[in-house]
């Protein structure tokens, strides 16, 4: 059983992480065209926010509660700075966005080596999640529960704030048609700073269990932001449930693989599944319903 | 007979549940400037789109013996039949003559498209005059107004060699000059192809039209001559019971673009 | 007198570009080596390797529109094959035809894999630098553009292919030499490459390459086949209604920027001595795209001089402000997307072009 129960346990905690980063993804990407290739350095944020109130609330037991609301405040603010200082003046080129970003994340990556060091720091796990419990002969963290629940928790509110709030209307409204939720008196502007703030807050929340797991490093956003666009390219846009799905299926088959065979053929061989997909699957697979050819 | 025509049975396009199109058929013949008319959401452009691969069909649609529902769409434009559609769209960044030359590439090996351009084709020079753009050829094509456009736009598919044109509303938006004009322009090529045209405009259906389908709610009403189409009750119908002003004979402003087409 | 103007301005546009790409051959080949020492001569060497890379990229991003984010790995598939018939030059120099890289003695047991073998071969290798890179891009380009995946999703796509090749190298070093990567060669086929006069050499090969390129692409945006791929940029469906099926368009484009990046690779190798990970990741690739995007994605010279420009820009930096040069290229990618989205060789006509009135036919 513990061929199969290792990495199906394992893998889940994987894609729960890379749900978290991917649905902060989903949301800027689906609302706004943006690609925010700095979404790997706002969960780089949240992992450097925990270390930091590690270092102020020194109970790593409470410490951790302190750390998620205010990786998801670090991190947002950091996006909302992106989108009023530079995003906003690219809607019209989304896929500028991409390189510009690129941009952004060679600044932060840097910045984080010349304040913290090139080397990561550690964070410490509190008591409450520090142990395992057996299932089925695979001692499985109680970290890995944690980022686990910390995913579900992240997926509701998001879906809270959507479904819920008015907010979520205009956002909804937004994704759907921008023009007429213009026209019918939304301002996509405060709405698209929401999104970006909101999306990239989630990423901070990942970033808080990312740390738990490899402690913080100025590298780390590199080492998710590949997989959690694989996630978004693979779930397709407009819901969250493909994102859901991608982002399990991601890590739960990357788990598997690295099994079989090594972590960096299990990287290879996810990429190459990715694109076998989206033969059956593509997203470009559109009709066009349009009078003209847009 | 040749097989130069055609030929629709029980088309049928099912959006998620919604027959856009449902059980149509049509023959199309060469040589006859056939017009294509119905109220919002009759399933004109569906139809095209279907005939031309943007969109999944079922029932048959046929040109010289092949089927075109299994085809890919660049395929079909191999096979002869050419569209515009309802905003023209060409390059903007390339003059005029560009676009016109374009367009000829699929009759290209692929050692002539390495090269560059040499002087013009003939049948690219005989495109230009046809559509009486000879004196804007070096214009950027964004410049051009928007008749011009559409003009530019039939050029191309002459250049195409199409033998089926397929045009979505060629003279919406035009002036009255430039739709006499348009007029002209598809009757004199239309002697040697099949034209078909989707319009609102009755004045230049009743001008021009060879043949008039009328269709409704994805199926077709009627077939047949302006003066047919127009004393037929059930198009009378259709018409009427969508919009209490007008008469039979001015279906006009039954049409989905009867503001900006009307120019009453 | 308005026709010999005319017929001026229409030479000027056909052969005006062929001069540009004369007075860049000039200053590689002619001035450079005149002039520089045989150290900085050899960086520009590699800088031009960087360039014939970009010159595909411009053709893929600027004129096709396709942002090729992983040109790293066709990059590494040249200077990897050339590295490997390399290694294998210098280790049969010493130990015989037999003779197995160093490298594989030193992590391995010695034994090479036979894939390596062929590489013994000069000509295979040669073979090798253009076909691979053709067959890796004709695979996937042909995967990608037939099921219509575009835009962000394909520059992810191939960013996360150099991801995963880079992965692979490291991962392998019994193979690849690992984060290493291949280094310490002693000779290029037969030349012996601690020669001044050799480096040389090697250095006028790479730039001779960097302008055969330039004909090629200059040849290409003045063919049909060049209106065509920038009128698949702008309105792909529309191309369709040509007859056109826009993958093949796509493709051979794609194609051929894979060539370019996999010969740059493979002059790169034995103008810096080494191949490894860090030179073909995904960073590497982000850092081939910076120079095009600097110098104008969709201009003829400008990719080739952008990446001469950040080539010489990152050495430059690395010796005055040696943690520095991420802020440079991050900053790099921020003010020129942003503010020059066409690049510096068009920010004068486009500056021009604001102040020219909007011309319309009525």
């Amino acid at each position: 059983m513990d061929a199969f129960t290792t990495p199906l346990l394992a893998g889940t905690a994987t894609g729960a992480l890379l749900l978290i980063a991917a649905l902060g993804l989903a949301l800027t990407f689906g609302q706004m065209g943006v690609i925010n290739m700095a979404h790997g350095e706002f969960l780089m944020a949240g992992a450097y926010t925990t270390y930091l109130t590690q270092q102020v609330v020194t109970n790593t037991d409470l410490s951790i509660i302190v750390a998620l609301p205010a990786a998801f405040l670090v991190a947002g603010a950091l996006g909302l700075l992106l989108e009023v200082a530079i995003i906003q003046w690219m809607y019209r080129r989304p896929l500028d966005t991409l390189l510009v970003t690129v941009g952004v994340s060679l600044l932060l990556q840097q910045l984080a080596k010349d304040v913290f060091g090139a080397q990561g720091d550690p964070v410490h796990t509190p008591g409450w999640l520090d142990g395992n419990i057996d299932v089925f002969g695979y001692h499985w963290p109680y970290r890995q529960m944690f980022t686990i629940l910390l995913a579900v928790g992240a997926l509701a509110a998001l879906g809270a704030l959507l479904k819920q709030t008015s907010y979520g209307r205009r956002i909804r409204a937004t994704v759907q048609n921008r023009d007429l939720a213009e026209t019918v008196g939304v301002s996509t502007r405060v709405v698209d700073r929401v999104t970006f703030f909101v999306g990239s807050g989630l990423a901070g929340v990942g970033g808080v269990a990312v740390s738990l797991i490899s402690g913080t490093n100025p590298n780390l956003g590199t080492t998710y932001i590949i997989s959690a666009f694989l996630v978004v390219v693979a779930g397709g846009l407009g819901q969250l449930q493909g994102t859901v799905i991608a982002a399990f299926a991601v890590g739960i088959v990357t788990a598997f693989l690295t099994d079989w065979f090594n972590s960096s053929m299990a990287q290879v061989l996810t990429f190459a599944l990715v694109v076998i997909f989206l033969q059956i699957r593509p997203q470009g697979l559109f009709t066009v319903r349009t009078r003209g050819l847009a | 007979m040749n097989d130069d025509y055609l030929e629709i049975r029980g088309l049928t396009v099912d959006f998620d549940g919604f027959k856009a199109i449902d059980g149509v058929d049509l023959t199309l013949l060469e040589g006859q400037l056939h017009f294509l008319i119905g109220p919002n959401g009759a399933g004109k452009t569906t139809l095209v789109d279907a005939v031309t691969g943007l969109v999944p069909a079922t029932g048959l649609a046929r040109y010289r013996h092949q089927d075109l529902l299994r085809t890919k769409s660049h395929r079909i434009v191999r096979a002869g039949i050419g569209r515009t559609f309802q905003t023209a769209t060409v390059f903007e960044g390339l003059s005029v003559l560009q676009n016109l030359d374009i367009a000829g590439g699929v009759h290209r090996t692929a050692w002539k498209m390495a090269l560059a351009r040499r002087g013009t084709p003939s049948y690219v020079e005989e495109a230009l005059e046809t559509v009486g753009l000879s004196g804007l050829r070096d214009k950027p094509a964004g410049v051009l107004a928007h008749g011009q456009k559409q003009w530019l736009e039939i050029g191309m598919l002459l250049v195409q060699d199409a033998r089926v044109m397929l045009l979505d509303e060629p003279v919406a938006g035009m002036s009255a000059e430039e739709r006499e004009e348009t007029g002209e322009l598809l009757g004199r090529i239309g002697r040697e192809r099949t034209i078909v045209v989707i319009e609102h405009d009755m004045d230049f259906v009743r001008s021009y039209a060879d043949v008039v389908t009328v269709m409704h709610a994805g199926k077709v009403l009627a077939e047949g001559s302006v003066a047919e189409i127009q004393a037929n009750a059930r198009v009378q119908e259709v018409y009427l019971g969508r919009q209490h002003k007008t008469s039979g004979a001015e279906m006009s402003s039954g049409a989905e673009s009867s503001q900006e087409a009307g120019h009453a | 007198m308005k026709n010999l103007l005319q017929t001026g301005q229409r030479w000027g546009r056909t052969w005006g570009p062929l001069l540009g790409i004369v007075v860049v051959a000039i200053a590689l080949l002619v001035v450079a080596p005149a002039v520089l020492s045989p150290f900085r001569l050899n960086n520009l060497g590699k800088y031009v390797c960087w360039a014939i890379a970009g010159v595909g990229i411009g053709l893929a991003w600027g004129r096709g529109g396709m942002l090729v984010m992983g040109q790293g790995v066709f990059f590494g598939l040249g200077g990897y094959a050339m590295a490997m018939h390399l290694k294998l030059e210098a280790a049969m120099a010493t130990g015989g035809p037999d003779a197995v890289p160093d490298f594989m003695v030193l992590y391995g047991d010695g034994t090479m894999p036979g894939w390596w073998e062929p590489f013994r071969s000069g000509t295979f290798t040669l073979f090798a630098v253009l076909v691979l890179p053709a067959i890796a891009a004709t695979i996937l380009g042909f995967a990608i553009f037939k099921r219509r995946v575009k835009g962000a999703y394909f520059a992810i796509l191939t960013q996360a292919l150099a991801v995963a090749f880079a992965t692979l190298l490291v991962a392998t070093i019994k193979q690849t030499g690992g984060f290493n990567g291949l280094n310490q060669f002693t000779q290029f086929f037969g030349y012996n490459l601690y020669d001044p006069v050799n480096k040389k050499m090697i250095y006028s090969i790479a730039a001779v390459l960097l302008v055969v390129c330039l004909v090629v692409v200059w040849q290409l945006y003045r063919s049909r086949f060049g209106e065509l791929l920038v009128a698949t940029r702008d309105a792909e469906e529309r191309v369709r209604f040509l007859g056109h099926d826009p993958a093949n368009i796509k493709l051979v484009a794609f194609v051929v920027a894979a060539v370019m990046a996999s010969i740059g690779g493979a002059m790169f190798a034995p103008i810096t001595g080494i191949v490894s990970p860090s030179d073909v990741d995904a960073t590497a690739s982000i850092f081939l795209i910076a120079g095009v995007a600097l110098g104008g994605r969709s201009l003829l010279l400008g990719p080739a001089l952008g990446a001469l420009a950040v080539g010489f820009g990152r050495t430059f930096l690395s010796e005055s402000f040696p943690d520095q040069w991420t802020y440079f290229l991050g900053l790099l990618f921020i003010v020129v997307i942003l503010f020059f989205p066409s690049g510096l060789g068009s920010a004068w006509s486009q500056l021009s072009a604001r102040l020219r009135p909007k011309e319309t036919v009525r």
